[in-house]
C-alpha cells in the first residue's frame, strides 16, 4: 500500500507532514479539486468558461482549495498540468497577520483556519504572498469568512490521508512526512536530469522569509512560468522596519512639534 | 467486440490494466486513456517510469498525449492504414515472433486458389454479391476443409447480427486444413498477408495518415521491438477505434499485429479494449442486445435453422474446441428462463423465444420509430436525445411514440424532449401536438442497491447496498420484478400459446423490506447456475449439462456463486499479482486470456522474465501466476486422436481454445461481414478519395441508412471541408446526466467548446474564447471556440486537411447546458456490430453564434444548398 | 471546573505556557473536538458507477444516510484512487436535482403531473399488454415467430448484471420483444 493510502499516526506523533506535487505524472484530471470539495463541503464557485485551456477553476480562493494549472507549449507541442494548493508555509503570512487567533499551526505543522473564530477581517488575504487564502463571496455558504486548504486536518486526526492525495490517480500529489518527501523529491529530480529533463527543479523557497513551504513542487521551468513567485516574502518581515519608521516618524514629529512651540 | 472474438475466440479485453506494468511498449490508439480511464492510466504511468515506451497516436494532442513518450497526429479514419503500416514493417523486416506465429496462429494455413484478396479485386474480397450488397463468407475457408464436415452456410448475410461472432462459434468446421509450417507456400496466410499489406509503406502512412515518416518509423521500431521471448507490448483502444464504419477491422488490424509479434496471452501483452461504462462489458455478456443471448449464444433467427432446438444447435455447435459444449449452455439457459415448464418434449421451451427477423438494433428500430412503427419504448439509464447519433432525429422520433417510460436519476433530455428541446425551440415540434404519454420514474443509485458490475477487464465486482433509495426511486431490479409479476398475472388469465413463455418464466425471487426489494443474490445465483430441485449451485460451466438437469443464466459467469453463501463477485482479499481473491473474472477467474500462449509449445515459459502459466511435469498439470486458460491436466504434447471432439479435439499446444483449430486467427475464415482481412477504406464522409482503391471508397458492407432525414456529404465536399471527430472529457460523463447536473463537475467544464488549430481559426476568422458554429449534413450547433496548437492541420496527399475536435456531453437540461454534438452525426452501421461512425466526418465551421429558433435551420439549409 | 475553563481559554493557555497564540493553544472548543465526518460510520464496499475501470469505493453511512464516499485502498484495480467523477459520487447520490417522485405527462399535455408509484406500475403494465396484444405475431409461414416489434427497450451499460438479466429475461424470453439495445452496441 502506498503512503497515500496507508493509515498513519502523524498527529499523535507531532510529525511535520507535507505535499510533494510532481507534474511529470499529472494527467490534469482535477480529481484533487473534486475530492477536496466533496470532503470539505466546499461549494461550487462559478460556472464560468474561461477559454484558458481546460482551466475553468481560475485560481485558488475561498471556495477553491485545489487548482490544476494548465500550460500549453509549442515547438514541440506540449501540455503540462500542476495541481496548486495552499503552501502551508514554514513562516505563514496569513497566520502572522491574523488578529483573532483563528489561524494556528497544528501538530503536523500545517496552517489551519478556524471558521468559528474568523471574523472576516481579511488581514490574512493581504498577508499571503501566494494569493491563496480569500474571503468567500455571497451567496456561498460561509460567505464573509476566510477559507483555504485545511490539509484535511480532520482526516489526519483519524490517521487518514488528505482527500486530494488519496484520490490522485497517478500519485502526482504525494502525502507523507515532510523530510521523507524531500528525499523522494531530490531523487526524482536526479532521475529526471539523468533522463535529459534539464529543466526539472524543486520549488521550495527556503532562503526567503517564508522559510520553505510544506506543500512543495517539482517544476519544469522557472516558477514564474507556473504562476508562482520566485521570491515570496511574508509581509511581516517588513514589520520591524515599519515599526522603526513609525517610531522614528513619531519621535521626529514630536521633536518638530516641540521645536515649533519653542520657536513661537 | 467481434474483432477480438474472431481473432482469438472471445469478445473481451484479453488482459487487465494492471498488467500494463509488465509491458515494454504500450500503444494507445483510438483512445484517450488518461482522460477517460484516469485511474486505469496509473498502470501506464508506472510502466513508463520503468522504461516502457508509451506511444499515443491520435487526431488530437490530449491529456494522454501529454504523458506519452511518443505522440503522432493522425487523420481521423486512417487507422487501418497506420496499423497496416506497422504490419508491413514487421513483415518487411522479419520482426515477427516466428515460433509463436508458426505454432499459435493460422499463418501457416493454405488458402484455396479461388480465394482472392482485396489487392487482387480492386478493394473487394472474393465472394461479394453486388445485388444483396453482402459477402458470402463461405468463400474464405481454407484448402481441404472436409466437405462432409462443412457446416451449413453461415447466415451472417441473410440475418445480420454480429455479436455471436465473438465466440467464433459460427465458423465452419475448420480443424483440418492444409498447412505449411515454413510459411513459404505462396497461398499460405503469411504470404497472402505480406502481399495484402505490401502497399502500406511508411511513405503511404505519411501521405495519407498525416504521420511524418520519421515519426512513424520511430514508433514502429519502438513498438515492434517489444516482442520475442523477453519482451511484450500491449495495445489499448476504445471508441476511437470502434466508432467507425470499419471499426471491427481496425481492431482486427491490431489483433494481427499482436499475433505476429507474439503478444497475446503473455504478461504485458494483449489487447486492452477500454470500455466506457461501469457495466458495459456486463451488458454485452448478459446482453440487453438484440442478436445474442447470455454468454454470446445466438438469438434464434427466423428460418429453418431455428425451427427446432436440434437445428439451432447443429448450426452453432463446433465439433472441436470449447464451443462443442454449445448445447449444454443453451439448454441450461432455457431451464433458467422457463424452469420446470421446459421439458425435453417441448424442446426446453426453445419455441417460446422470439425470433430475430432483421436488424433490431437501436439505429434500426429508431428509424422505424421515426416512421411511426413503434408504439412503446423503455429507456433505462441511457440518454439518446443527447448521446445517440443524429440526435435531432432521435428526439423527433420520440414524438412518434404512443408511450415512453424513462428511468433515470435525473430528468434527462430524453424525458423532456416534448417541452424542452431544440425541436420545440425551432418549431419543428409543438408540445400540444405531441401525443406521447411519458412516464419518468426515478432510479436508485449504485450505493442504494445490491448487484454486480462487470468492468473492462471482465471482472465481476459486487457493490453493497448502503442506504435505501430516496422517495419513490427504486432499482431496475425492483422495477423489472414488479412489472413482471403484473404481466405474469395478466398472462395467467390468458394461457394461450402467445403467453406460453411468460407463463413458464421462472419469477419466484423473494423480496425483502418495506420497499419489497428482490434479493439480488438470488438472481446472481440463477446466473451462476444450479442443479436439482433444491437449486444447488454449480461450481462452474464444466458442470453444465444438455439433459435439462442444470439451469444457468449465463454460462461464462458460471463459477461466480459456486456454493451457497459464496458470492465470489463480493470477494475482497486480493492475494496475487493478478488480483485473485478480489472479485471474479470470467471465464473461471482467468485474468489473462489465452495464457497457454505464455509458454512454449513444450510447456516451458518463453522466458523467466515473461513467465505466466507453465506445465509442471511433476504434478502433471498447468500452474503459474494466473488460472490457466486451458484444460488443467492436458499435457503440452497431447495429440488428439482422429475424430476426437470438443476440447479433446485440440492438441496440447493450441492456446486459443474457443477456436475449432485452437490457434489465433490472422485470417478470419468466417464470422465477419466485411472481410477476412482488414483493408483500408475511407470513412463514409472523407476529404479524399481512397488512395488504395479508387473503385471502392468505403467499406462495401457498411450501412449508410441514407434517407432525407439522414444525409451524407460527398467525399470530398466543398460545403464541408473539415474533418470532425467527437470525444469525451475527463470532467464529464457521456450525455451529462451524471455530470452536468452536479455542481462540482459542472464547474470544471461549464460550456460546450470546440477545439481548432490557430491555422483554421485564421482561415475562418475565429477568435479564441469567442463562438463558432459547426454544420454538417445533419445539423447545426454552436460552441465556444478554443483555439489551440494541440489541434494540427495535416498534410494529406499534398493538401492541408484541418481537423475539428468536438466533445459531445452537452444538452438542454442540467446546471450547464449547450448544443449537442450528436446533432451533427449520421446514423450509420458498421456491418458487424451496427455502431455508428462518430469520428472522421465532414463539417464546416463558421465564426460566431448560430441564429436562434427556426432561423438556425434556415442558415443550415442554405449552407447545404450551396453548389459545388 | 476552573481548570477546564483555563484549558479551554486560549489566552490563559498562552500566558500559562508561554506561547504566542499561533499554536495548539489557539484552538477553539470546536477545533479541539474535531473528527472526520466518517468517524465510526459503517461502510459498504462498492464500485464506482462511472467508467469501466471499476474502481473500488467505500460508501460511508450512518443511520440510513450517506456520509461520504472515497476510494477503497485495498482494491487491486484502483489502489484507493478515484478520478474527478468517481470522487464526486457522493454528490451524484445526494444533489438537489435528483428525481425522487414520478413525473407523468399525459398525451398532448404541456406539463408534468405527479403519479403514485404503484399506479404508474399498473399503467405501464397495461400499456405493454395493450400494445402487445395488438402487435404480437405468433408464427409466420408455419414457423414459430413469437415476437413483437412495436415495443422496444434501450439501456444497459450503466445497469447491474442482474438488472440486464431480468430485462432480457422478461422482455425477450417472456414478452417476445426483439428490439432490445444499449450503449454497448453503440
Amino acid at each position: 500500500m502506498t503512503s497515500n493510502q496507508a493509515h498513519h499516526n502523524y498527529v499523535a506523533e507531532g510529525r511535520t507532514v507535507g505535499f510533494f506535487t510532481d507534474p511529470t505524472v499529472c494527467i490534469g484530471c482535477k480529481a484533487c479539486e473534486v475530492a477536496c470539495k466533496e470532503w470539505n463541503e466546499v461549494p461550487e464557485d462559478g460556472l464560468i468558461w474561461t477559454g484558458h485551456s481546460y482551466d475553468n477553476s481560475g485560481s485558488l480562493g475561498g471556495a477553491t482549495w485545489r487548482h490544476v494549472k494548465f500550460r500549453e507549449t509549442e515547438n514541440p507541442v506540449g501540455w503540462t498540468f500542476l495541481s496548486d494548493v495552499c503552501k502551508h508555509c514554514e513562516h505563514a503570512g496569513c497566520l502572522e497577520a491574523c488578529p483573532t487567533g483563528a489561524i494556528f499551526r497544528t501538530e503536523v505543522s500545517s496552517v489551519y483556519v478556524q471558521d468559528d473564530v474568523c471574523n472576516g477581517c481579511g488581514y490574512c488575504i493581504v498577508g499571503c504572498p501566494f494569493g491563496v487564502i480569500d474571503r468567500r463571496p455571497q451567496p456561498l455558504p460561509g460567505a464573509g469568512g476566510a477559507f483555504k486548504c485545511t490539509f484535511c486536518y480532520d482526516r489526519q486526526i483519524d490517521g487518514l490521508t488528505p482527500a486530494c492525495a488519496k484520490a490522485c490517480p497517478t500519485e502526482s500529489i504525494q502525502f507523507g512526512p515532510l523530510d521523507e518527501l524531500h528525499a523522494r523529491a531530490d531523487k526524482r529530480v536526479a532521475e529526471l536530469h539523468a533522463r535529459g529533463v534539464a529543466d526539472a527543479r524543486i520549488y521550495n523557497p527556503v532562503d526567503t522569509s517564508v522559510g520553505g513551504i510544506h506543500a512543495f513542487f517539482l517544476l519544469l521551468g522557472p516558477p514564474e512560468e507556473f504562476g508562482l513567485p520566485p521570491r515570496p516574502e511574508v509581509p511581516t518581515v517588513y514589520l520591524r522596519g515599519a515599526w522603526l519608521s513609525a517610531a522614528m516618524t513619531s519621535v521626529l514629529a514630536l521633536a518638530g512639534a516641540c521645536l515649533a512651540f519653542a520657536l513661537l | 467486440m467481434p474483432g477480438l472474438g474472431t481473432s482469438f475466440g472471445r469478445g473481451g479485453a484479453t488482459t487487465a490494466p494492471s498488467d500494463l506494468v509488465n509491458s515494454e511498449a504500450i500503444l494507445i490508439m483510438g483512445s484517450n486513456m488518461a482522460e477517460n480511464h484516469p485511474v486505469g492510466f496509473q498502470w501506464v504511468i508506472e510502466a513508463r517510469e520503468r522504461g516502457a515506451h508509451v506511444i499515443h497516436v491520435d487526431p488530437r494532442f490530449s491529456r494522454t498525449s501529454a504523458m506519452a513518450t511518443i505522440w503522432a497526429p493522425l487523420r481521423a479514419g486512417s487507422d487501418v492504414l497506420f496499423l497496416g503500416g506497422l504490419i508491413n514493417y514487421v513483415l518487411d523486416r522479419g520482426k515477427e515472433f516466428r515460433e509463436y506465429v508458426v505454432h499459435y496462429t493460422n499463418a501457416s494455413a493454405i488458402l484455396p486458389v479461388d480465394v482472392q484478396d482485396s489487392e487482387e479485386l480492386g478493394g473487394l474480397f472474393s465472394g461479394w454479391d453486388a445485388k444483396s450488397a453482402k459477402y458470402d463468407p463461405n468463400t474464405w475457408s481454407f484448402q481441404r476443409s472436409p466437405a462432409a464436415d462443412r457446416k451449413p452456410p453461415s447466415d451472417a448475410t441473410q440475418n445480420p447480427g454480429g455479436h455471436t461472432k465473438e465466440s467464433g462459434a459460427r465458423a465452419a468446421d475448420l480443424a483440418d486444413y492444409d498447412r505449411d509450417p515454413t510459411l513459404e507456400h505462396p497461398r499460405c496466410v503469411y504470404q497472402v498477408l505480406k502481399r495484402h499489406f505490401a502497399r502500406y509503406t511508411p511513405d503511404m502512412v505519411e501521405q495519407y495518415c498525416g504521420v511524418p515518416k520519421e515519426r512513424f518509423l520511430e514508433i514502429a521500431e519502438a513498438y515492434c521491438s517489444a516482442s520475442g521471448s523477453e519482451k511484450t507490448g500491449a495495445i489499448c483502444y476504445a471508441v476511437g477505434w470502434t466508432q467507425h464504419s470499419t471499426g471491427v477491422q481496425i481492431i482486427r488490424s491490431a489483433a494481427i499485429l499482436q499475433l505476429l509479434l507474439g503478444n497475446i496471452g503473455r504478461p504485458g501483452g494483449g489487447i486492452l479494449a477500454l470500455r466506457g461504462h461501469a457495466s458495459i462489458q456486463g451488458s454485452t455478456d448478459i446482453p440487453t442486445l438484440f442478436d445474442i443471448l447470455p454468454g454470446y449464444l445466438a438469438m434464434p433467427k427466423f428460418g429453418p435453422d431455428s425451427s427446432t432446438l436440434a437445428a439451432y444447435i447443429n448450426r452453432y455447435r463446433d465439433r472441436t474446441g470449447w464451443w462443442s459444449n454449445f448445447d449444454k449452455y443453451i439448454v441450461s439457459l432455457l431451464k433458467a428462463y422457463y424452469g420446470d415448464a421446459a421439458t425435453r418434449e417441448n424442446d426446453w421451451g426453445f419455441g417460446w423465444l422470439p425470433r430475430v427477423t432483421g436488424d433490431h438494433s437501436h439505429q434500426a428500430y429508431w428509424l422505424d420509430m421515426m416512421d411511426g412503427k413503434v408504439e412503446g419504448l423503455f429507456v433505462m439509464g441511457q440518454n439518446p436525445a443527447v448521446a445517440a447519433p443524429n440526435a435531432r432525429l432521435e428526439r423527433k422520433a420520440l414524438a412518434m411514440l404512443k408511450w415512453l417510460v424513462v428511468r433515470d436519476m435525473v430528468e434527462v433530455e430524453t424525458a423532456s424532449f416534448w417541452y424542452d428541446s431544440p425541436e420545440v425551440e425551432r418549431g419543428e415540434l409543438r408540445t400540444e401536438e405531441i401525443g406521447t404519454e411519458v412516464f419518468l420514474l426515478p432510479a436508485a443509485g449504485h450505493a442504494e442497491k445490491d448487484g454486480c458490475f462487470t468492468n473492462t477487464q471482465r471482472l465481476l465486482q459486487w457493490h453493497e447496498k448502503a442506504v435505501d433509495p430516496p422517495g419513490d426511486a427504486r432499482s431496475e431490479t425492483w422495477f423489472m420484478y414488479h412489472l413482471g409479476t403484473r404481466l405474469k398475472e395478466k398472462a395467467e388469465r390468458d394461457p394461450g400459446p402467445r403467453n406460453a413463455g411468460l407463463n413458464a418464466l421462472t419469477w419466484d425471487y423473494s423480496v425483502t423490506g418495506v420497499q419489497r426489494e428482490p434479493r439480488v443474490e438470488e438472481i446472481l445465483q440463477e446466473i451462476n447456475g444450479y442443479t436439482g430441485p433444491d437449486r444447488t449451485p454449480v461450481g462452474g460451466f464444466g458442470e453444465l449439462k444438455a439433459d435439462g438437469s442444470t439451469a444457468c443464466g449465463c454460462w461464462i459467469y458460471s463459477g461466480v456463486f459456486p456454493r451457497l453463501g459464496e458470492n465470489r463477485a463480493g470477494e475482497r482479499h486480493s492475494r496475487s499479482a493478478y488480483g485473485h481473491g478480489w472479485g471474479f473474472a470470467w471465464p473461471a477467474d482467468r485474468r489473462v486470456l489465452y495464457n497457454r500462449a505464455s509458454a512454449r509449445p513444450d510447456g516451458s515459459p518463453w522466458s523467466e522474465r515473461k513467465k505466466l502459466v507453465w506445465w509442471d511435469a511433476l504434478s502433471r498439470e498447468w500452474t503459474g501466476l494466473d488460472t490457466p486458460d486451458f484444460t488443467k491436466t492436458k499435457p503440452p504434447d497431447y495429440q488428439p486422436p482422429h475424430d476426437a471432439e470438443g476440447d479433446a479435439g485440440l492438441a496440447g499446444d493450441k492456446p486459443f481454445i474457443m477456436h475449432p483449430d485452437g490457434v489465433g486467427w490472422i485470417w478470419v475464415p468466417d464470422g465477419l461481414a466485411d472481410g477476412p482481412l482488414p483493408t483500408h477504406y475511407e470513412p463514409l464522409e472523407s476529404p479524399i478519395a481512397n488512395p488504395l482503391y479508387p473503385a471502392q471508397q468505403i467499406n462495401p458492407a457498411a450501412l449508410k441508412m441514407e434517407r432525407p432525414d439522414n444525409q451524407y456529404a460527398r467525399s470530398p465536399d466543398p460545403r464541408f471541408p473539415y474533418v470532425m471527430t467527437t470525444y469525451r472529457l475527463t470532467e464529464h460523463h457521456t450525455a451529462g446526466g451524471m455530470s452536468r447536473t452536479l455542481p462540482h463537475l459542472a464547474e470544471l467544464q461549464p460550456e460546450f467548446f470546440c477545439e481548432i488549430s490557430p491555422e483554421l481559426a485564421a482561415e475562418r476568422d475565429i477568435e479564441s474564447g469567442g463562438w463558432l458554429t459547426i454544420m454538417t449534413m445533419r445539423g447545426i450547433v454552436e460552441a465556444r471556440a478554443l483555439v489551440t496548437p494541440r489541434m494540427r492541420p495535416l498534410r494529406i496527399d499534398g493538401k492541408t486537411v484541418h481537423q475539428v475536435g468536438v466533445p459531445y456531453h452537452w444538452g438542454s437540461r442540467g446546471l450547464v447546458t449547450g448544443d449537442s454534438a450528436n446533432d451533427l452525426l449520421a446514423i450509420s452501421e458498421e456491418p458487424n456490430v451496427r455502431i455508428m461512425e462518430a469520428k472522421g466526418l465532414l463539417c464546416d465551421v463558421l465564426p460566431g453564434r448560430r441564429p436562434r429558433g427556426a432561423a438556425a435551420l434556415d442558415l443550415w439549409r442554405t449552407h447545404m444548398s450551396h453548389s459545388s | 471546573m476552573f481548570t477546564q475553563l483555563l484549558d479551554g481559554w486560549p489566552l490563559a493557555q498562552q500566558i500559562l505556557h508561554g506561547r504566542d497564540g499561533t499554536g495548539l493553544e489557539a484552538r477553539s472548543a470546536r477545533t479541539r473536538a474535531l473528527s472526520p465526518k466518517n468517524h465510526g460510520a459503517e461502510f459498504a464496499r462498492s464500485v464506482c458507477p462511472y467508467c469501466a475501470v471499476g474502481c473500488g469505493q467505500l460508501v460511508y453511512h450512518r443511520d440510513g444516510k450517506l456520509v461520504s464516499i472515497e476510494g477503497d485502498a485495498e482494491s487491486p484495480v484502483s489502489r484507493g484512487r478515484l478520478c474527478p467523477k468517481g470522487s464526486n459520487s457522493f454528490e451524484l447520490l445526494t444533489h438537489a436535482g435528483r428525481q425522487t417522485r414520478i413525473k407523468y405527462r399525459k398525451p398532448y399535455s404541456t406539463r408534468w403531473e405527479t403519479l403514485d408509484l404503484e399506479d404508474a406500475m399498473d399503467m405501464i403494465a397495461d400499456r405493454m399488454w395493450d400494445t402487445r396484444e395488438r402487435t404480437f405475431v405468433e408464427e409466420r409461414d408455419g414457423q414459430s415467430l413469437m415476437q413483437t416489434t412495436a415495443m422496444a427497450h434501450l439501456g444497459g451499460a450503466t445497469l447491474d448484471n442482474e438488472e440486464n438479466y431480468l430485462i432480457k429475461k422478461l422482455f425477450a424470453a417472456g414478452l417476445g420483444m426483439v428490439c432490445i439495445s444499449n450503449q454497448a452496441r453503440i
